[in-house]
């Protein structure tokens, strides 16, 4: 079930950010390794909010600035 | 049926991506045959807006800065190179420093109150005063507003007395403008998940509540949202102005709670 979050994060960042599924490793920035700007942050953040059906409150998604940060967010969220 | 907007031509201001409730509106008008051209503001929104620009087959993209009166008339001296005249303009434009869309309203402060009414409601004086002399057969202008200008909507805060602003704005403008044939409506829809609606607290919250309470039951969509706007800004509408239409499945007419909706609560 985790590895499937894993996954389903890593595939919205790569259809939202246009980027080879290779560079989406867990430690990859969104900003200095993946090329996102702040707006992409925003739309990330609400397309994770639809598939996982959560809410990231802005003081949580502020924190949120690798793809491993939203994979732990995500998966505590859900574990909780 | 097409051919509603067949030969007009108009610019949208304030798309941002393929949530905005400008998308919506700008796919329907380019459906009935409109021609399109889009302002943005800034690289982060160029490079949003020119791909869906390019979508509804339009390359007209402007840089304006609808808070500043210089970025405006630098954006219609551009249009009116391309264009010797506009049949519409979609204003979709609202900002305010999210940090005060929570909180309480009485907290507002008097920077942050300025800078809202200016990008979300001045705005739209300015930009149809812009584009009045390119309405020389006359023109439609439309607007989007919240219900949370005519009731207090929790987090919409000082959005809300812009919004207000914003409605009565069309009112005056709808006056000032009539005698040339200039129409002027707003379309207040219901709560939708974007980009501008991302900066307002509990919003999941609010979409629930909406979707149990409202008469339709459902939230509304962009494609409700672009329905409304193609009717407003099409000749369908030829005789009204000075309107603001809810777009919101009912939900401004409700005064409590239905009964068989079930208690809800916030998530977090």
């Amino acid at each position: 079930m985790s590895d499937d979050i894993a996954e389903r994060v890593k595939k919205i960042v790569v259809e939202h950010l246009g980027v080879e599924s290779d560079k989406v490793t867990e430690d990859a920035s969104f900003i200095d390794d993946l090329g996102a700007d702040s707006l992409d942050i925003v739309e990330l953040v609400m397309a994770f909010e639809e598939e996982f059906n959560v809410e990231i409150p802005d003081d949580a998604a502020e924190k949120i600035t690798t793809v491993k940060d939203a994979i732990d967010y995500i998966r505590n969220v859900k574990a909780a | 049926m097409t051919g509603l907007m067949q030969g007009k031509r108009g610019l949208i201001m304030g798309l941002a991506n393929e949530k905005s409730l400008a998308w919506g509106i700008s796919k329907k008008l380019a459906e009935h045959g409109a021609e399109l051209a889009f302002s943005y503001l800034g690289d982060a929104l160029e490079k949003r807006v020119r791909p869906l620009a390019e979508q509804l087959g339009s390359d007209l993209c402007i840089p304006c800065d609808a808070s500043d009166q210089d970025s405006i008339d630098a954006c219609f001296r551009t249009l009116g190179e391309h264009w010797d005249g506009i049949d519409f303009l979609v204003h979709a434009i609202g900002f305010s420093d999210k940090n005060e869309l929570r909180g309480k309203y009485v907290d507002t402060s008097l920077d942050n109150f300025l800078m809202t009414m200016n990008v979300s409601a001045y705005s739209l004086v300015a930009v149809t005063r812009a584009a009045r002399p390119m309405m020389k057969n006359g023109g439609s202008v439309l607007t989007l507003t919240y219900y949370g200008a005519e009731k207090v909507i929790p987090h919409y805060n000082v959005m809300g007395v812009a919004k207000a602003a914003l409605e009565s704005s069309v009112q005056y403008l709808a006056v000032d403008l009539g005698p040339e044939n200039i129409r002027v409506n707003a379309v207040s829809a219901g709560p939708i998940k974007t980009l501008a609606a991302s900066g307002i607290g509990d919003f999941r919250y609010i979409l629930k509540w909406n979707e149990l309470n409202a008469p339709l039951r459902r939230n509304v969509t962009i494609e409700d949202v672009g329905g409304a706007g193609l009717y407003l800004l099409s000749d369908l509408a030829s005789g009204v102005t000075g309107e603001v239409h809810h777009v919101d499945a009912g939900y401004h007419t409700i005064g409590m709670k239905a009964e068989d909706a079930p208690d809800i609560a916030l998530d977090h």
